[in-house]
């Protein structure tokens, strides 16, 4: 179908067929104009009505082209007058035809399963292709899409090697498990245990974690529908055909799983030569890589004859061979299969773990509510406590009842017995434990009591610690009161106490001094004599020591020997250093170190404080050593004792 | 500040490391009592009026003057031909001189503080200097480059005097160390002499070394072991970072003191041989001529040729004085 233009004023005549002629046009409206509607002038060379059928047409854009004349300079390679299918009637449109017109998924939508048309398309171009065979030039120019489903499940949140479902909770550790008993070699372990690990799993984990589920390995489909054996595989034509050193035995039996190779490998990784014919002669030109070797004669031995692998041994013996020689061969290559190190005058078992009677034990059964948390149980001294808990804390221990401490030999005690047999004091419990009842005044009272007043007490002579120092009034009732704890008085802390103070004030003493005792209980372990005390009073503040220079321990040999005029040895300390290339240049020395890079010290390293770290101007990274400039005079010095 | 040093032909002298309070304002050229004959020998002094002065020694008179520092002149030295001078300063910069037209060469920056001490290698193709901030920085003389070629930051504290010989450089710092860097075998050894040092040298026949310290003491010690050779004392050296030398034949050890004198002892017995009364502040520096009996002083401003008589005496023969800024 054509379309129609009328113009006024201009007849058209179009292809199919004559058009009625527009109304007729007054002379005074028959003017030209130009594109911008200006009236045309024809300065004198035209100045009569005489149109010639082309009505006030000439000199305009449509006056003298011809109506039907369309031009195709520009438009030749879209023009597509006709195509095959104009050609073709409804019967080689239909199913059978040989354009048979199908509604098929675009490359877009297509899935990821082999399209069967599109591979048979792909088998015959191969073979009229150049390069028989080889869809070289398809693979090239494949465009790199995924599909439309994989875009799809991206956008919904699905990563490359995970399932497809909904998400799974606790999958993880069900996972660790199994592997876990593979790589052991162990039994299972029982479902209670799993089931308790998922537990704590779930507690050290957020609740509402979960997984997505692991991806399904495809699983061949493929019937087995020939006669050979399982793992046959054939004779592989490219490697056969490649020859060449490369190919060697070809084992026609092997344990891969070679269907699932089949569906997954395309193209093995490797393969020389693909596709095509290879050979001894093909692939020897002048642009080859690597010269096959043109000169290979085939051997027989690389083929098999006989099912089923090689002989063991060296084939001289055949299945009668002596057990002894086939085992130290077995042996042997067992050795040199294992990856580890083998001990000298060792070699691999031969039958396995299990069948020992010294085998794997299966981990012990947890109680449910056990968790992995050790809690110091508290030294209690079982006399100060009530019965019913000592009686419960002996039980703990494992022992009904306190037994002697020979029993059993010395091998046989507890804590509690070393402890009398050493003469130490009670330990304190850890403060963090949760289950230490607080004491309550009575008890603190009576353990202190109970300290002081032991023999061990009684041997300290004079008072070592002093807490209450600064307040002399306080100390010497403290003194009072320790010695009247070491006299065995049980009133000693009312005795000692100030009876001028008020109630309150008392009160806080008591307290105060009932702990004091019981925090510096005399040391009476064998180990106090290696312990004195400290020049410094704990309780002054010590935040400024004295240190005099010369007490610096690293030159306290070389002052010496410097006060005893013994200068020489001890005085003198040498390093290797490296001056600089250029320096040694400039100096017209030879460098005495040409190899080394460094420069300065390299076996010294120190860090250098200083201000003048900070101030320095512009160093280049070409000036060897890091200007790091020394420390104040202070500073204890960083050279090692040679 | 005055400072002289002796040079083959040009001396120039190192300043101390303190300041003296008094100035003398006048510049008096008085007459040598004695003449010599002795030509072709300069006298550079650097002072604390930011400048060099080249003198001539025979003449007593002035030559030129190099200008350029930002803060006094700490040390200067020249090199083998003369043609060319290094200084150093408190304004942090190693300044290199060209002589005749007194231009600046070169202006090298990189020190940390201010530069104690400055010299020339033999063949002048080096300028080393050391720095209160503890390093001595080796400066190319030859390229165009600004940065030092290598930077030694061995020292813990400032670096108060250095010595280049031919294949070594001796550096003694504030931390009570001597150390001698030997670039032909590429080592380092390290004298402990516990007080802090103030001023290094060479023996002529490169088998010793004279330090002197803090302690009031100069001592000699052998440079392949470290032992003490010989023990001077007698002078006092307590504060101010003053010199010593030795004479040109090593006979004699010489040091500045703090009580206006300068001590010569007898290298050998260590015995002292004379107190020479320059004057009555301390005497900063001294420098030995390098081949004749000649003794160069600075104190105060005044910088003191002395010289031998055949009699061993030593007599005053030309006074410089230096106007102060």
């Amino acid at each position: 179908v054509c379309s129609l233009v009328l113009v006024q004023g201009v007849s058209v005549v179009t292809s199919s067929g004559p058009v009625e002629y527009p109304k007729p046009v007054p002379l005074h409206e028959q003017t030209v104009k130009d594109e911008k509607g200006r009236y045309q002038r024809f300065h004198g060379a035209f100045t009569g009505g005489f149109s010639a059928g082309y009505f006030n047409t000439v000199g305009t854009k449509e006056g003298w082209t011809p109506a039907t004349f369309v031009s195709s300079r520009q438009q030749k390679a879209g023009r597509q007058n006709a195509r095959p299918e104009d050609f073709m009637d409804e019967e080689d449109l239909g199913d059978h035809g040989i354009a048979p017109r199908q509604i098929t998924t675009t490359a877009d939508f297509a899935s990821g399963r082999k399209d069967v048309i599109r591979d048979k398309a792909r088998a015959i171009t191969s073979l009229s292709a150049p390069i028989p065979g080889d869809t070289v030039l398809e693979d090239l120019v494949a465009p790199a899409r995924s599909s439309m489903g994989v875009e799809l499940l991206r956008k919904m949140g699905w990563k490359d090697g995970q399932g497809v479902g909904p998400r799974v909770k606790r999958r993880l550790c069900k996972q660790r498990a199994d592997s876990a008993t593979r790589a052991f070699g162990s039994a299972s372990p029982p479902n209670g245990s799993s089931e308790s690990q998922d537990e704590e799993d779930g507690e050290f984990l957020p609740e509402n974690l979960t997984f997505a589920p692991k991806d399904v390995t495809p699983i061949d489909f493929t019937p087995k529908v020939d006669l050979h054996g399982l793992g046959y595989r054939g004779l592989n034509p490219l490697a056969a055909l490649r020859g060449g050193p490369g190919a060697g035995h070809i084992n026609l039996f092997t344990m891969d799983s070679d269907r699932t190779n089949s569906l997954f490998g395309e193209d093995r990784k490797g393969q020389r030569r693909r596709g095509g014919v290879a050979g001894q002669g093909f692939g020897v030109g002048a642009m080859e890589d690597d010269d096959e070797d043109i000169y290979h004669r085939d051997i027989m031995s690389n083929y098999d004859t006989v099912l089923g692998g090689e002989e063991p041994g060296d084939g001289l013996y055949g299945w009668t061979a002596p057990q002894q020689y086939n085992r130290t061969k077995k042996d042997h290559s067992k050795d040199a299969a294992y990856l580890g190190k083998i001990l000298e005058g060792f070699t691999l078992a031969s039958d396995k773990l299990e069948t020992k009677t010294v085998g794997i034990f299966p981990p012990p059964n947890l109680p449910r509510d056990f968790r992995p948390v050790h809690y110091f149980r508290p030294v209690v001294d079982l006399s100060s406590v009530s019965p019913m808990v000592a009686q419960a804390l002996q039980t703990s221990r494992g022992h009904m009842a306190q037994e002697a401490p020979s029993k059993g030999g010395r091998h046989q005690l507890d804590s509690a017995q070393r402890r009398e047999l050493l003469g130490e004091a009670t330990l304190q419990g850890s403060l963090l434990n949760p289950s230490r009842f607080a004491p309550h005044a009575e008890q603190q009272q009576q353990e202190a009591l109970s300290v002081w007043s032991g023999p061990t007490a009684q041997a300290q002579t004079g008072q070592t610690f002093k807490p209450f120092e600064r307040t002399p009034h306080k100390q010497a009732r403290y003194d009072l009161y320790i010695d009247q704890l070491k006299q065995g008085d049980r009133d000693a802390l009312e005795l000692s106490l100030d009876p001028t103070m008020t109630e309150w004030e008392r009160g806080r003493e008591r307290d105060e001094f009932v702990r004091a005792a019981l925090l510096y209980k005399p040391s009476s372990s064998s180990l106090s004599c290696r312990f004195t005390r400290g020049k410094q009073d704990d309780g002054v503040e010590a935040d400024t020591v004295e240190v005099t220079r010369d007490q610096e321990n690293d030159v306290d040999d070389k002052q010496a020997a410097v006060k005893m005029k013994m200068f020489g040895k001890l005085t003198r300390d040498t390093f290797e250093w490296h001056p600089d290339n250029l320096l040694c240049k400039r100096f017209n020395i030879p460098d005495p170190y040409p190899g080394s890079g460094f420069v300065g010290m390299p076996k010294v390293k120190r860090d250098k404080f200083s201000v003048f770290n900070f101030l320095t101007v512009s160093e280049s990274p070409t000036a060897s050593a890091s200007p790091a400039p020394q420390g104040n005079k202070q500073s204890v010095p960083l050279y090692p004792d040679t | 500040r005055v400072s002289g040093v002796f040079h083959p032909l040009i001396f120039s002298r190192p300043t101390s490391f303190s300041l003296p309070v008094s100035f003398s304002p006048t510049l008096s050229l008085s007459p040598p009592p004695l003449s010599f004959s002795a030509d072709g020998n300069y006298l550079l002094s650097c002072g604390s009026d930011k400048s060099l002065k080249l003198w001539s020694v025979s003449r007593g008179t002035l030559l030129k003057t190099y200008s350029g520092h930002g803060y006094e002149v700490l040390d200067a030295d020249g090199s083998y031909d003369n043609s060319q001078l290094c200084s150093c300063s408190s304004d942090k910069t190693v300044i290199l001189w060209d002589v005749a037209t007194g231009q600046v060469t070169r202006k090298l920056r990189g020190h940390a503080g201010k530069v104690n001490c400055v010299q020339f290698n033999e063949e002048a193709t080096v300028i080393l200097s050391g720095s209160i901030d503890g390093t001595v920085r080796c400066w190319d003389t030859r390229s165009r480059k600004f940065d030092p070629i290598q930077i030694l930051d061995e020292a813990q504290d400032g670096v108060s005097s250095l010595k280049v010989s031919e294949h070594e450089l001796l550096t003694g710092s504030v931390d009570g160390r001597v150390r001698r860097y030997d670039l032909r075998m590429g080592q380092l050894h390290v004298d402990f002499i516990n007080s802090p040092i103030t001023c290094v040298c060479f023996s002529a026949d490169g088998q010793c070394t004279l330090t002197s310290s803090l302690d009031s003491t100069v001592r000699l010690l052998d440079k392949s072991t470290g032992e003490m050779l010989g023990e001077y004392t007698g002078h006092k050296m307590k504060g101010y970072k003053l010199d010593c030398c030795l004479s040109s034949k090593d006979t004699h050890v010489l040091s500045c003191s703090e009580d206006g004198h300068v001590y010569c002892w007898d290298l050998v017995e260590g015995s002292l041989m004379l107190k020479l009364p320059v004057g009555k502040a301390v005497v900063q520096s001294l420098s030995f001529h390098p081949s004749e009996t000649r003794l160069l002083t600075a104190m105060e401003g005044r910088v003191q040729v002395w010289g031998a008589e055949p009699e061993e005496t030593e007599e005053d023969v030309v006074v410089v004085q230096q106007e102060k800024a």
